[in-house]
């Protein structure tokens, strides 16, 4: 970090979300107050009028997730954030922003539950919702922060990648994450990269809404209301942008969509390795476990037992090369996480047997104490 | 097509899905017509549509459109107006998306007042998916999911419109064109949250299913039901019976929600941004 941009705070997670958001150019904002996200609509409310964006509160999520989809058409980036509850709520209309391909970024504060749940009790039970929440076949990415500084810088990446790849993308904060406070340094202006949405070169005219321009797939996005009168539609389309029956234009349409993503790898997975090289056993955490899981690595260290840890900051698409590659060197993987095993079995099947996976799941609003992981660390050494 | 008003259509892209007798072309046509009358910018102009027959009217139609989700177009039609208020925004919907699915946004959008034109398509059924009865269908009318006659009682949409607070609610049909025109055309003057039922008529389910007759026959039972507000407002209460009244039902205007937001906005011109 630049000393010399020193603007340092004590801050809240769901503030420093907020403050990225702002920072990276956010200026519409729609949501629906749910704890423990609250706090992000509520400073929002108040940011957003002083730098000329807008905020509202809708009816609800499903209406919150559909206004954030309209404004960001305008060209507005884009933003909503919720809880369990909520998360469930805005599926239908996620699907329609991954189909429509329209820039926005969700938070969700998982808190614990299915349905009402413990509202105030931290959780990372939302890992699976966030892969296959909304209907049908569909990419999605999704990122999840642990530490206060990382909500600000990974919201300004969240919108960067939203805009890049003309898909929503999930910040996937937790209880602990979103309420902690620590002190953050608000990057100066310019200090962190922001992408602007790619806009079309061509004429009104000439435009073909959803026709890739280069090797991205990534096609250039008119806003509403500059002469390119297009259609949007959550309806599988061709390029023009209008609806089709045919097999080989819908199966068209998703392939594209799944190959954008899988094209933009290089740039969408973000892992963190720590004390890896000579690791026998290999933490995989991410959100605020990555937080036990490295005060465990610092412990057994000082006992001498070689663990290592990959934090997963991007958890969808799953960082599975990442994975593969220090399977090839441990001898065993643990996996602590808030829930009751669900990135577990994905590290299972991407290391495909190579190396014992065991998890420590658990799932009732309690963190994980370190003391746990190096039980499990001597349990498998 | 008529060439007074082709521009705004995306000829290419017809002929359109709708069954022959259906109205809703009747009524995309006058929505066409008092937005020329009103002189709007097409290019600064969204619509926005559910999910029903009805909503496949953005399809055919040359502005910016957004065919959206079954029961949300007032919601993304809320992002669109507020994130950019110069845009003119109008929402195309059925009596399905928008009383039943949409119903909670139809109310909390007309509280809002938003700058936003609504015009609900109101054929009394779900036509999309095969005649199903909606919050619409009379009582005792039949549908395939009512096949001994509708229990439930319909809205008075006008009615829920004005008591949610909507600035401009008009209800037409599809028989006097004309009429129809002009009150979405008044619509457009209002600056605030505008409604208006327009009263189609789907000959293939809801017709059928209630032996109304062919297509022509449906037109003129609009013709023969509907009197206009100034005519029931001259006629004894028991000569109004049954009879639906069209017109301008309600026009008060009242501070408009971006407008207002605006306001805020400029409270921070000049001063420090951070
Ligand atoms: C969430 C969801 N539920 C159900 C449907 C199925 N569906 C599509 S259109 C429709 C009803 C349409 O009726 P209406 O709004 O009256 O429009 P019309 O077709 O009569 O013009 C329904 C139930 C859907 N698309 N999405
Ligand atoms: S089913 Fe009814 S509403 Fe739908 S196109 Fe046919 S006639 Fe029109």
């Amino acid at each position: 970090m630049n000393v010399t941009s020193i603007n340092a705070r004590l801050m809240q997670g769901n503030q420093a979300c907020a403050e990225g958001a702002i920072y990276a150019g956010a200026r519409f904002y729609a949501g629906y107050p749910i704890t423990p996200s609250t706090e992000i609509a509520e400073v929002l409310a108040e940011r957003l009028p002083q730098v000329g964006g807008k905020f509202i509160q809708m009816e609800d999520e499903i209406a919150s997730m559909a206004a954030i989809v309209g404004a960001s058409l305008t060209g507005a980036k884009s933003m909503t954030a919720t809880s369990g509850p909520g998360f469930s709520l805005k599926q239908e209309n996620l699907g329609y922003a991954v189909l429509s391909e329209v820039p926005c970024v969700v938070v969700n504060v998982q808190r614990l539950g299915p349905s009402t749940g413990g509202p105030t009790a931290p959780s990372q039970g939302d890992i699976m919702q966030a892969r296959w929440g909304t209907h049908g076949d569909h990419p999605i990415i999704a990122v999840s922060p642990s530490s206060v500084q990382e909500c600000f810088e990974l919201t300004v990446k969240a919108f960067n990648l939203s805009e890049r790849f003309r898909i929503p993308v999930l910040m996937m904060l937790d209880e602990v994450i979103g309420h902690m406070r620590e002190r953050i340094v608000i990057p100066a202006p310019g200090e962190l990269d922001i992408f602007e949405r790619k806009t079309p070169e061509v004429a009104p005219s000439q435009y073909v809404p959803y026709e890739p321009q280069d090797d991205s797939l990534v096609p250039p996005m008119a806003n509403f209301g500059e002469g390119y009168r297009y259609h949007v539609t959550g309806l599988l389309h061709d390029d023009t942008g209008f609806p089709s029956n045919s097999p080989a234009v819908m199966g068209a349409h998703q392939d594209r969509l799944h190959e954008k993503i899988r094209r933009g790898l290089n740039e969408i997975i973000m892992v963190e390795e720590a004390e890896t090289e000579d690791a026998d056993v290999l933490l995989v955490a991410f959100g605020c476990m990555a937080r036990s899981a490295a005060r465990a690595v610092k412990e057994a260290r000082a006992k001498g037992q070689k663990v290592g840890m990959l934090r997963l900051i991007t958890i969808w698409p799953f960082p599975e090369e990442a994975l593969r590659q220090l399977a090839e060197k441990v001898k065993a993987i643990i996996v602590p996480e808030m829930n009751l095993g669900q990135v577990v079995d994905v590290v299972k099947s991407a290391v495909e047997g190579k190396v014992p996976v065991y998890g420590i799941c658990q799932a009732d609003g309690e963190i994980i104490p370190p003391e746990r992981i190096l039980e499990k660390i001597e349990e498998v050494l | 097509m008529f060439a007074e008003i082709e521009q705004y259509f995306r000829t290419e892209r017809l002929p359109h899905i709708w069954c022959p007798g259906c109205t809703n072309g009747i009524i995309v046509k006058s929505i066409v017509e008092a937005i020329q009358k009103a002189g709007l910018d097409q290019d600064k102009t969204v619509i926005v549509s559910g999910i029903g027959c009805s909503s496949r009217a953005t399809g055919y139609l040359n502005f910016n459109t957004l065919h959206t989700t079954h029961g949300r177009a007032l919601a993304f039609a809320t992002g669109v107006k507020l994130a950019n208020p110069e845009l003119n925004v109008f929402v195309i919907t059925g009596d399905g998306d928008c009383t039943s699915i949409g119903g909670n946004h139809f109310i909390h959008s007309a509280r809002r007042n938003m700058d936003l034109n609504v015009i609900l398509f109101n054929n009394n059924i779900y036509g999309m998916t095969g005649g199903q009865y909606s919050p619409m269908s009379p009582s005792g009318a039949k549908a395939t999911t009512a096949p001994y006659g509708n229990i439930e009682r319909p809205f008075d949409i006008c009615n829920l419109a004005i008591a949610s607070g909507a600035t401009y609610v008009a209800r037409g049909n599809s028989f006097n064109t004309r009429q129809l025109t002009d009150i979405i055309y008044n619509g457009i003057a209002n600056k605030g949250f505008s409604f208006v039922e327009a009263i189609a008529s789907c000959p293939v389910y809801y017709g059928r299913k209630n032996k109304l007759g062919n297509a022509a026959d449906m037109l003129k039972w609009q013709r023969d039901n509907c009197i206009t507000k100034e005519a029931a407002d001259r006629l004894p209460p028991e000569k109004k019976q049954g009879k639906i009244v069209t017109g301008i039902l309600h026009h008060e205007p009242a501070p408009e929600y971006t407008t207002e937001y605006q306001k805020i906005i400029d409270k921070f011109q000049g001063g420090e941004e951070s």
